[in-house]
């Protein structure tokens, strides 16, 4: 029996708890049980992406005692499941931890992010979702270039019923989120931002979706400001909706069979 | 004296100025965006584009591994072509040495090729200080100088400038410094290459010496090369009776046929072409053609500095393309100025604190002056791995040998990362947030270092209830 474990991410824990909960929800649909060790924090994406690796290697060193012992790591998030990988290694050279390097290098390829955990891992593409609504996909930096996901989400999101999804102008575009570069460098990372929100509002979608609720924080976070109505969610919330679910409250139907491709 | 960046304002500030002035945004995405365009169509052209850039990233980490040898190589045979070579350590000794040499020809009026190193050394001011007029020549670089203005990209200097900014420019400036603009000059794109035409002329056929950098050396030959659009160079390389040829020490090629990679790759990459008008190579001197006296000054100015980072070293393939700023997101919103260097976007956030070292608060700025978003990485010719520089030179700010110290930051991620590894206090924080987060208005401005988030975004909702309380409390959704 494989042990599946779910990395639900700190930001997603305190800020997006429905996230997490979408991910439980369609894991369980598609036959996999996850567990969720309570003693998970954060896998230390902000400090090492501002510079701190010996603070890193001592969260690597918390992951890899956390989750060491399960056989799959499932992420609802492309830059922190992307990081044990990128970073772990760099880390544990950094602190000269050489314990830690054996240990982060077994742990790395079982960390998976979870669209790609779905599509490669369980050979799915449709999930017999339901999502009656216009949406639109943003890719994240780190979902297209980092750990690129191609063409994935896009096939997952077409597999839903109901849905249709309209596509984001310049989307390969940075939305000037960069972690700590949004705050260190307020005013470019607000230009950017403020086109990703236009292109976004170009589309007419009723929903923004990506896999990185921090890139979706960021461009909500504009998109409220200016007062738009446009919802952000999680990739994995859509695939969580079924049609005992119905539409998702508050926001506008789709016209039926009007999917865009 | 020309303007410098000399006490220019870190990255942050810079870049706030910049990104407030509507006028140069969209200057510099009309421009990035078209160059861009370009570029991606005759890249798509090429099946063998990748392997290109494989052999272009490895030819040149051959050189820079054995550096030593090929320099000593490039110097027996200039030599050999009767040319002198001579070797600067750092600004000031390179900038004496050319001084020394346009003094000894008694000269006091000379023209230059544009050229990165001799933006990068200031030394135009240095012949300035010592009573000799450099004038540029090339269109864009002639733009910058005579606005008294200050470059903004490394292939096109003048990308911040439009046309009637370009027009008024020459209406005020030429006449202090030679032929004056035509009357009723117009901002027509053809009016405007004629007047710097008309203008330059009169310095090609006058000057006596020239100075330059150079694209390529070619060790096994001892050539020198310069790519470029207008023919300018051309001129100044073989009217003049002197040639000064001021050059960095990584641009070393070892043979011809490593020539020809590069040649498919520069135009294509720097300004969607594919290959550059006029390329121009020469070999020492020869009698009764061109430059009677030839003078290669081999400059290092932190290259060796830089060649001694592991990971930074990458940065020494770089040709000088500009790709990397074209494609960057944060470039385009800024302009090159804001990183207060001739070397902007995604290349000058890695390559200044590599030769300088982050040791003042500007340069340190620099490594941070980027979301990480890797589009850089996807078009550099030379494979230079920006985010992996980027992230090393950030923590030789955070926990290394930088000067430049973040005591605050490191105070605070360090407290973050003390909660975070102990589990009974990550869980009550995370709890805690969803009590605070009640209390907190949807519109509130954040203080201190953090307004740079709440300045153009709201601050998201906190749920009442964690992921990992609604865990406990429904034992994994069970209940």
């Amino acid at each position: 029996m494989r042990t599946t474990a779910l990395f639900v991410t700190c930001i997603n824990d305190a800020l997006h708890p429905g996230t997490g909960k979408a991910a439980v929800t369609l894991l369980r649909r598609l036959g996999v049980e996850v567990d969720f060790p309570d003693g998970q924090s954060c896998c230390g994406q902000m400090h090492y992406n501002t510079g701190y690796r010996r603070e890193t290697a001592r969260l690597a060193r918390h992951f890899v005692d956390v989750f060491g012992e399960y056989d799959e790591i499932v992420v609802p998030s492309a830059s922190c499941g992307g990081l044990p990988s990128e970073a772990y290694e760099i880390a544990a050279e950094a602190a000269g931890d050489a314990g830690l390097l054996r240990d982060v290098r077994e742990l790395a390829p079982k960390v998976h992010e979870l669209t790609s955990y779905i599509t490669d891992v369980l050979g799915r593409e449709d999930v017999d979702a339901y999502f009656p609504h216009r949406v639109t996909y943003h890719p994240t930096c780190h979902s297209l270039r980092a750990t690129p996901l191609g063409e994935r989400p896009y096939r997952l999101l077409r597999a839903v019923k109901g849905i249709d999804v309209v596509e984001l102008p310049a989307r390969d575009e940075c939305c000037g989120f960069g972690g700590t570069f949004s705050v260190k460098n307020g005013a470019v990372s607000g230009a950017m931002n403020g086109d990703k929100a236009r292109h976004v509002l170009e589309t007419g979608a009723s929903v923004l979706a990506a896999v990185d609720n921090s890139c979706l924080m960021n461009i909500g976070g504009r998109l409220a400001k200016d007062g738009h109505a446009v919802r952000t969610l999680h990739l994995v919330e859509i695939l969580a909706r079924t049609e005992a679910d119905g539409p998702l409250a508050g926001i506008p139907v789709a016209r039926s069979g009007g999917v865009l491709r | 004296m020309s303007k410098t960046f000399m006490g220019w304002p870190a990255f942050p500030r810079a870049a706030e100025t910049a990104v407030a002035d509507e006028q140069l945004r969209t200057n510099v995405r009309r421009a990035t965006h078209t160059i861009r365009g370009k570029r991606a169509a005759l890249v798509e052209e090429r099946p063998d584009w990748q392997d290109l850039r494989d052999a272009a990233a490895a030819l040149k980490d051959d050189v820079l591994a054995h550096l030593d040898t090929y320099l000593e190589q490039v110097e027996e045979r200039v030599t050999a072509a009767g040319g002198t070579v001579h070797w600067a350590v750092d600004a000031d000794e390179a900038n004496r040495i050319v001084t020394r040499l346009v003094r000894d020809t008694g000269e006091t009026e000379i023209v230059k090729v544009k050229s990165m190193l001799t933006e990068e050394i200031g030394l135009d001011n240095a012949l300035e200080a010592a009573g000799i007029s450099a004038r540029e020549t090339d269109l864009a670089a002639t733009i910058v100088q005579l606005g008294d203005d200050l470059p903004s990209h490394v292939v096109v200097p003048a990308l911040h400038r439009n046309r009637s900014e370009i027009r008024d420019i020459f209406v005020r400036e030429m006449g202090r410094h030679g032929r004056p603009a035509p009357e009723g000059l117009t901002d027509d794109p053809g009016e405007l290459a004629e007047a710097a035409r008309l203008h330059m002329r009169e310095k090609f056929l006058k000057a006596k010496v020239a100075v330059s950098g150079a694209n390529f050396v070619v060790a096994e030959t001892g050539t020198l090369c310069v790519v470029e659009s207008e023919g300018n160079g051309r001129m100044c390389l073989t009217l003049a009776d002197t040639l000064i040829s001021v050059v960095g020490i990584e641009k070393v090629v070892p043979t011809w046929r490593d020539l020809e990679v590069y040649l498919q790759m520069l135009a294509r990459s720097a300004t969607g072409e594919r290959m550059a008008p006029y390329t121009s190579t020469w070999t020492g001197t020869t009698d009764g053609d061109g430059p009677g006296t030839f003078h290669l000054v081999l400059v290092d100015n932190g290259r060796t500095r830089a060649l001694a980072d592991p990971v930074g070293r990458q940065a020494l393939r770089c040709i000088r393309c500009g790709a990397c700023m074209n494609i960057c997101p944060v470039y385009e919103r800024t302009g090159g100025q804001a990183y207060g260097s001739v070397y902007p976007g995604p290349i000058g956030a890695i390559l200044n604190p590599l030769l300088k070292g982050p040791d003042d608060p500007q340069t340190a700025s620099l490594p941070y002056a980027s979301s990480l978003c890797g589009a850089c990485n996807e078009v550099c010719p030379v494979r230079i791995r920006f985010t992996d520089v980027l992230l090393k030179l950030r923590s030789d700010v955070a926990e290394g040998d930088a000067k430049v110290k973040h005591r605050a930051e490191k105070a605070a991620l360090k407290a973050v990362g003390a909660v975070m590894d102990h589990g009974p206090l990550w869980n009550a924080a995370v709890r805690a947030a969803g009590t605070v987060g009640a209390a907190v208005p949807k519109g509130m401005k954040l203080p201190g270092p953090l307004h740079g988030w709440t300045d153009s975004r709201a601050l998201p909702d906190i749920p009442k209830e964690s992921f990992r309380a609604w865990w406990k409390r429904t034992e994994g959704g069970a209940k």
